[in-house]
C-alpha cells in the first residue's frame, strides 16, 4: 500500500491545530466492479473533534467511515486508528472495541434485553464481571434517558428509543471514537430531535466523533468541520459556518441549495 | 358388529400389544438415533458449507443435493442390498440408521444454512463493530437467533424421519409397522394394523401440534 501525502494539492487533509490524529487515512481507494466508492481520500481527525461528512446519496461518506473500523474492505491505502494500522489479523478485534458505531437501522440484538444489549461486549470483550458491567449498562441508559425500559426487548421500543440504546451500546465499551452512519435516516420525524440531542450532549463531551448525516442543523450547530463528499472524493471542507454561508465549490453550492430550499 | 370385529377387535388387540410395543421401542430408538445422527452431520455439513474452505463446497452442495433427491426406499434397499457385495454388511437396525441419518444430515444442513443466512447482516457487523470474537459473535449472537427461526422446520425434518422408520421393514426389520403385520398374520385379523396406525398418531401429532405452536410462539417474539 502506497502513502500519497499529494493528492489533488493536498486537498482533503485537514490540518488540525496541536492535538494529534486519532484517525489519519491516506490514499484511500475502493472500487465496487467499475464504479469507483472512494477515490483516494486523504483524512487526518484530531482527538475530540466532531466531523460531519454531508453529500449526496451514493458518494461515498458511509462506506469512508465503514472503511476506519474495517466493515468495509478497500483496495489501497491505509487506515490508521490512534497509530494502529487497521488490517485484517489477531489486533483487529482489538482496534474496532476502541471505536463504536451506530447503524442506521440500530442492528440492536433481538433477542436480548436492552440492558444486556448494552453490556453484553464490556463483559465479552472487557471481561467485565457482570454485576459492573450491567451497573455501568444502567449508567449508560439513564444517560440516553431510557432507563425505565432496560428490561425490555428491542422490539418493544420505538426507533428513537432504540437508537439511543445502540448509542448506549456503543458508548459502553468506552471507544475513543464515535462513528454514526446516518443514525436519524430510519427514523420517523418526531423521532430525530432525541437522537440529535443524544448525539450533541455527547459531542461536548469530548469523544472524537465522525457523523454522516443529512441533518445540516446538526452539523451546523455541533460540528467543529464540515467535509462535503461527492463521487468518492472530498470536495471541500470547512468550519461549518463558512461551508453554510459562503461554499466555495459549485457543487457544494448545488448541494446545499437543494436540500436547504424545501 | 362385522366390521368392529374385523378392525377394532378387542381380544386381537390385547393379545398383539407385546408385540406391537416392542415394535415401538424399536421405532423409537432407530428415530431418535437417526434424529441425532442426521442433527450432528447436518451441522457440520451446514457450517463446512458456509464457512469452510472454498474449494471444498462444491462437494458438500453436491452432498446435500444427492441425498435430498434420492427416495429413501432406495437408499435404504441398496444399503442393506447393494452393499453386501463390496463386502459391507449391516445389520437391519444399522442400514437402517444409516440410510435415515445420510438423509435427515442433508436436509438438517439445508434448514441449518438457510437459518443462519436468515440472520441480517447487521447483526454480524453491530458484533465485529464492538470486538466480539468470532465464537462470540456465533454463539452470543447469531446462532441463538438462527435457532428460533430453525426450530419449526427442524421439528418437520424430525417428523419426517420419525415416519420414514417405517420403511425400515422393508429390510426385515422389526419396528412397529413390521411387528403389526406380523401380528395381523398370526391373528388372521387386521386389527393390529390399526393398533400400529394408532401408536404412530400417538407419537407424532404432539410433535405435528409443536411446529405450529412454536412458530406463533417465534413469530410473536420477533416483533
Amino acid at each position: 500500500m502506497q502513502i500519497d501525502d499529494v493528492q489533488a494539492g493536498g486537498r482533503g487533509i485537514a490540518a488540525p491545530s496541536a492535538a494529534r490524529p486519532i484517525i489519519s487515512i491516506r490514499g484511500l481507494r475502493k472500487m465496487y466492479g467499475s464504479f469507483c466508492a472512494l477515490s483516494g481520500i486523504d483524512l487526518d481527525v484530531a482527538e475530540g473533534e466532531v466531523v460531519v461528512l454531508l453529500g449526496p446519496s451514493g458518494s461515498g461518506k458511509s462506506t469512508l467511515i465503514r472503511c476506519i473500523n474495517l466493515l468495509e474492505t478497500y483496495d489501497s491505502g491505509t487506515v490508521r486508528v490512534d497509530d494502529v494500522a487497521v488490517q485484517p489479523g489477531p489486533n483487529l478485534a482489538a482496534v474496532r472495541s476502541e471505536v463504536g458505531m451506530v447503524f442506521q437501522s440500530f442492528n440492536l440484538f433481538p433477542h436480548m434485553t436492552v440492558l444486556r444489549n448494552v453490556a453484553l461486549a464490556p463483559i465479552r470483550v472487557r471481561k467485565l464481571a457482570p454485576k459492573a458491567a450491567e451497573d455501568r449498562a444502567m449508567d449508560l441508559l439513564n444517560r440516553v434517558g431510557i432507563a425505565e425500559q432496560a428490561g425490555k426487548f428491542p422490539g418493544q421500543l420505538s426507533g428513537g428509543q432504540q437508537q439511543r440504546v445502540a448509542i448506549a451500546r456503543a458508548l459502553a465499551m468506552e471507544p475513543k471514537i464515535l462513528l454514526f452512519d446516518e443514525p436519524t435516516s430510519a427514523l420517523d420525524p418526531e423521532m430525530v430531535g432525541e437522537v440529535l440531542d443524544v448525539m450533541q450532549s455527547l459531542a461536548r463531551t469530548g469523544v472524537t466523533m465522525l457523523v454522516v448525516t443529512h441533518e445540516m442543523g446538526f452539523a451546523r450547530r455541533v460540528a467543529d468541520r464540515v467535509i462535503f463528499m461527492e463521487r468518492g472524493q472530498i470536495v471541500e471542507e470547512a468550519e461549518p459556518e463558512t461551508f453554510f454561508s459562503a461554499p466555495k465549490e459549485e457543487r457544494a453550492r448545488a448541494f446545499l441549495q437543494a436540500v436547504l430550499n424545501h | 358388529m362385522d366390521l368392529i370385529d374385523t378392525f377394532f377387535n378387542g381380544r386381537v388387540l390385547w393379545d398383539s400389544l407385546p408385540l406391537l410395543l416392542m415394535g415401538l421401542g424399536t421405532t423409537l430408538s432407530l428415530g431418535i438415533i437417526s434424529i441425532v445422527l442426521g442433527l450432528i452431520g447436518g451441522l457440520i455439513l451446514a457450517l463446512l458449507r458456509l464457512y469452510g474452505p472454498p474449494a471444498l463446497s462444491g462437494l458438500w452442495v453436491l452432498y446435500i443435493d444427492l441425498f435430498r433427491a434420492i427416495p429413501i426406499l432406495v437408499l435404504l434397499v441398496i444399503v442393506y442390498y447393494a452393499l453386501p457385495f463390496v463386502g459391507i454388511r449391516l445389520s437391519p437396525f444399522a442400514s437402517a440408521t444409516t440410510a435415515l441419518s445420510l438423509v435427515s444430515a442433508a436436509y438438517s444442513a439445508e434448514i441449518l444454512r438457510a437459518g443462519i443466512q436468515a440472520i441480517p447482516r447487521g447483526q454480524f457487523e453491530a458484533s465485529q463493530a464492538l470486538g466480539l470474537s468470532y465464537w462470540s459473535m456465533m454463539g452470543d449472537i447469531v446462532l441463538p437467533q438462527a435457532v428460533r427461526i430453525v426450530v419449526p422446520p427442524m421439528t418437520s425434518n424430525c417428523i419426517n424421519v420419525m415416519k420414514d422408520t417405517a420403511l425400515a421393514s422393508v429390510v426385515a426389520m422389526p419396528d412397529l409397522l413390521k411387528q403389526a403385520t406380523q401380528a395381523q398374520a398370526l391373528a388372521a385379523n387386521p386389527t393390529p394394523l390399526i393398533g400400529a396406525a394408532a401408536l404412530y398418531i400417538l407419537l407424532l401429532l404432539p410433535m405435528v401440534r409443536a411446529v405450529g405452536t412454536l412458530e406463533k410462539h417465534f413469530a410473536r417474539e420477533r416483533r
